[in-house]
């Protein structure tokens, strides 16, 4: 018998190769708490940020169980770190003994006390507290929205600069409650009117989805499960969400086209697409992944689509495999931001990493789904783009950069709701012709949050200074004037430049001004600020040489 | 992706002719353009010209489907149909059988129809016949091989197959992964 399936030998084991595995949960977790909920582990990991020594890991695990006597003593033992960290320890300590939140947080008052800030924010001079700062009140907030709604950090404080208030509650409560069920009519095999009575007698409760689309139906209540009746598997109707009507709308493909689906998985869209060409022509359904096609696969046939070819190629060696089109739909993978309500695991599992790796794979892709389309076309050459996300940095970010890489521009996407997509968000200023791109939310539309842009290419001719302009402004936002200089100069150079990107990083609060994709921005004011001590350090070091 | 051999292309229209005898002539010459048939990766679809082109500048290991799958040869050869070939199958079967509404179900579970859930039945139906499977709203279900002919269907009780179960839609829920 094995060593540990032998009941009577009773010596005590050390913690299993399980246990060993996941003992890094409490680091792992740390993560998603807001920062106030349990202030021990902020402590320790203020002190451990500063210290790495063996000591600063015990008593991580021994606050996570509650016992929070230790925070003090954690605090004491650190105490004799450099008088600009002990004060940070202290400042926790006092919010410590302010807040306990050792237990889970009462949930009414919570809510209570997020209605009653945020009014007090909306009319703040007359109704704060005296010597009480905006700042507070908003930390306070975004704390409680954090504990109450079970949002990251990161997510909540993107989401606030997105929403006014009032409006970002909306939006977070809105994500708590599924969007109705809805579905659309493959025109190909039946009309609305028959599918509607079919799935009436099958003891459906369904109406019309709107004014704006003629095919979609919104489903109640239903006595039979909706994906399996008759009907469904017969390819009378494909079940989708109403926001994904909305790009295929905007792309409006016209009878025997030739048009790229690039990112089609699980072919709603794609579908929709030859409802609206009837069957003419000839689409492209590509996705990157061969699982995700199978269920392409199954739903072409079912719906009857015959005019679509599927492959599994990557979006981005586009032009390359196949070029010319008339119309082209990228519906980039995103980080689902706007489609919370379906996966809620979005609200804790991304981070500003995960949003940039996004945006970069977007912008790839956007070009080469321009290159892909034939500014020549009679009928098309344009380019329909939608993410399911809300993000600035994946849309508007998207589209600008874009508008400057190729000869495209914006058209109206000729839908007549949704709101305006941004111009200029916080320090970003972007084409004004981004006016036209569409937003679509949860709170506003009852849809899934969407953005649509549609550009128009109007010449095949990929603009050709978009390379020394690139390392111009590379140049300006990294604090140094290359001039022609020699190797050994330049390698200090370099030294000095790397020096002095670190002390700006650590000046700027939020360091998301620094990844490589966003280096050919132009500068931001603030970065603006910080720069001239750097430049005469710069400078100093130079007459030094 | 390669045109049909000789054998292949008879094998195919073998197990067509059974459902829709003579009428594969409209599936080769149609009004709308050319179509033919095309073999990847052992099935074989029905595709127009047009849409052969493009579905050429595609890699072979890339291309995953394109047009209508019909079905797909197995390793011994033989034509399996499968039920995306419905689409086309149900506008020219000469064969019919219509399932009632009670039977609908069962049939798209993959079990055969039995005589107590038999609507309506194509006269002269032979045995072993091909038959198209229809609700009673006319809406293709799927097909299989009449298990008796018209005649006979009258005689039996009710708890005995009539139509062998072949293909059906519910495959499009089953067997999602295994359709291409």
């Amino acid at each position: 018998m094995g060593r540990k399936l032998d009941v009577l030998r009773k010596e005590k084991r050390g913690p299993g190769r399980k246990a060993r595995k996941q003992k890094g949960a409490e680091v792992e977790l740390a993560k998603f708490l807001p920062p106030g909920k349990c202030l021990c582990f902020r402590i320790i990991f203020c002190a451990h940020t500063h210290t790495h020594s063996p000591h600063a890991v015990t008593p991580v695990r021994s606050c996570s169980r509650g016992t929070c006597a230790l925070h003090v003593m954690v605090c004491t033992q650190y105490s004799h770190l450099s008088n600009a960290q002990g004060r940070v320890t202290l400042l926790f300590l006092d919010s410590l003994t302010a807040s306990l939140p050792a237990e889970p947080p009462d949930l009414h008052l919570v809510h209570q006390r997020i209605k009653e800030n945020v009014e007090v924010l909306q009319d703040f001079r007359v109704k704060r507290e005296a010597g009480r700062a905006r700042q507070e009140y908003l930390a306070l907030l975004r704390q409680d929205l954090a504990v109450y709604y079970s949002y990251s950090d990161f997510l909540l404080k993107k989401l606030m600069e997105l929403f006014p208030l009032p409006e970002l509650v909306n939006f977070l409560e809105s994500n708590e409650v599924p969007r109705p069920m809805t579905l659309r009519t493959n025109t190909l095999k039946t009309r609305r009117r028959d599918l509607a009575q079919a799935l009436i007698n099958r003891g459906v409760n369904l109406d019309p989805l709107g004014k704006w689309s003629k095919t979609g139906l919104v489903v109640y209540d239903s006595s039979v499960p909706i994906g399996a009746t008759p009907e469904y598997l017969a390819g009378h109707y494909m079940l989708q969400g109403a926001s994904s009507l909305l790009p295929v709308m905007a792309l409006a493909p016209q009878e025997n086209e030739r048009i790229l689906d690039m990112c089609c998985a699980p072919g709603g869209k794609t579908s929709y697409i030859a409802q609206l060409m009837k069957n003419t022509g000839v689409i492209l359904a590509n996705d990157s992944s061969a699982e995700r096609l199978r269920s392409v696969v199954g739903n072409l046939h079912r719906l009857g689509v015959t005019n679509a070819v599927l492959s599994h190629c990557d979006g981005r060696q586009f032009p390359k495999v196949l070029g010319g089109f008339d119309r082209v739909l990228l519906d980039a993978p995103c980080s689902g931001t706007g489609v919370i309500s379906k996966d809620p695991a979005v609200k804790t599992n991304k981070d500003e990493r995960d949003i940039l790796r996004c945006a970069h794979l977007q912008k790839e892709l956007i070009l080469s789904a321009i290159d892909s389309v034939n500014a020549a076309s009679e009928t098309g050459g344009y380019i329909v783009y939608c993410t399911c996300s809300i993000m600035v940095e994946e849309n508007e970010w998207v589209v600008d950069y874009a508008l400057k890489k190729r000869n495209v521009r914006l058209v109206p996407t000729g839908l007549d709701f949704g709101k305006e997509g941004f111009t200029r968000f916080k320090d970003r200023r972007f084409h004004p012709s981004l006016k036209s791109t569409q937003r679509f939310y949860p709170h506003t539309h009852n849809m899934d949050g969407f953005f649509i842009a549609k550009l128009k290419k109007f010449s095949n001719a990929i603009p050709k200074m978009q390379k020394d302009e690139e390392s111009t402004v590379e140049t300006a936002s990294s604090a140094s004037a290359p001039e022609v200089a020699a190797e050994p100069q330049l390698k200090r150079k370099k030294l000095e430049r790397l020096k002095v990107t670190m002390g700006q990083k650590k000046q700027q609060q939020p360091p998301s001004k620094g990844g490589s994709v966003q280096r050919h921005k132009r500068p931001s004011p603030r970065r603006l600020g910080t720069r001239p001590p750097a430049r005469k350090q710069h400078r100093v070091h130079r007459n030094r040489q | 992706m390669r045109p049909l051999t000789e054998e292949e292309t008879r094998a195919l229209f073998e197990k067509l002719a059974k459902y829709i005898g003579e009428n594969i002539q409209l599936l080769v010459d149609r009004p709308d353009g050319s179509y033919c048939f095309r073999l990847h990766k052992d099935r074989v679809y029905y595709v127009s010209e047009r849409i052969l082109k493009v579905a050429t500048s595609i890699p072979g290991d890339k291309l995953v489907a394109l047009g209508t799958c019909f079905g797909k040869f197995t390793k011994t050869q033989k034509f399996r149909l499968h039920v995306t070939a419905l689409d086309y199958l149900a506008p020219y079967a000469k064969y019919k059988v219509w399932v009632k509404p009670g039977a609908e179900q069962s049939f798209l579970y993959g079990n055969h129809v039995l005589k107590s859930g038999l609507g309506r039945i194509t006269e002269n139906t032979a045995q072993y016949q091909g038959v198209v499977v229809y609700s009673m709203a006319d809406v293709p279900l799927g097909f299989g091989v009449a298990a008796k002919s018209t005649q006979d269907c009258r005689k039996v009780d009710p708890m005995a197959i009539v139509v062998f179960h072949q293909a059906d839609v519910g495959e499009y829920v089953r067997h999602e992964e295994t359709l291409t």
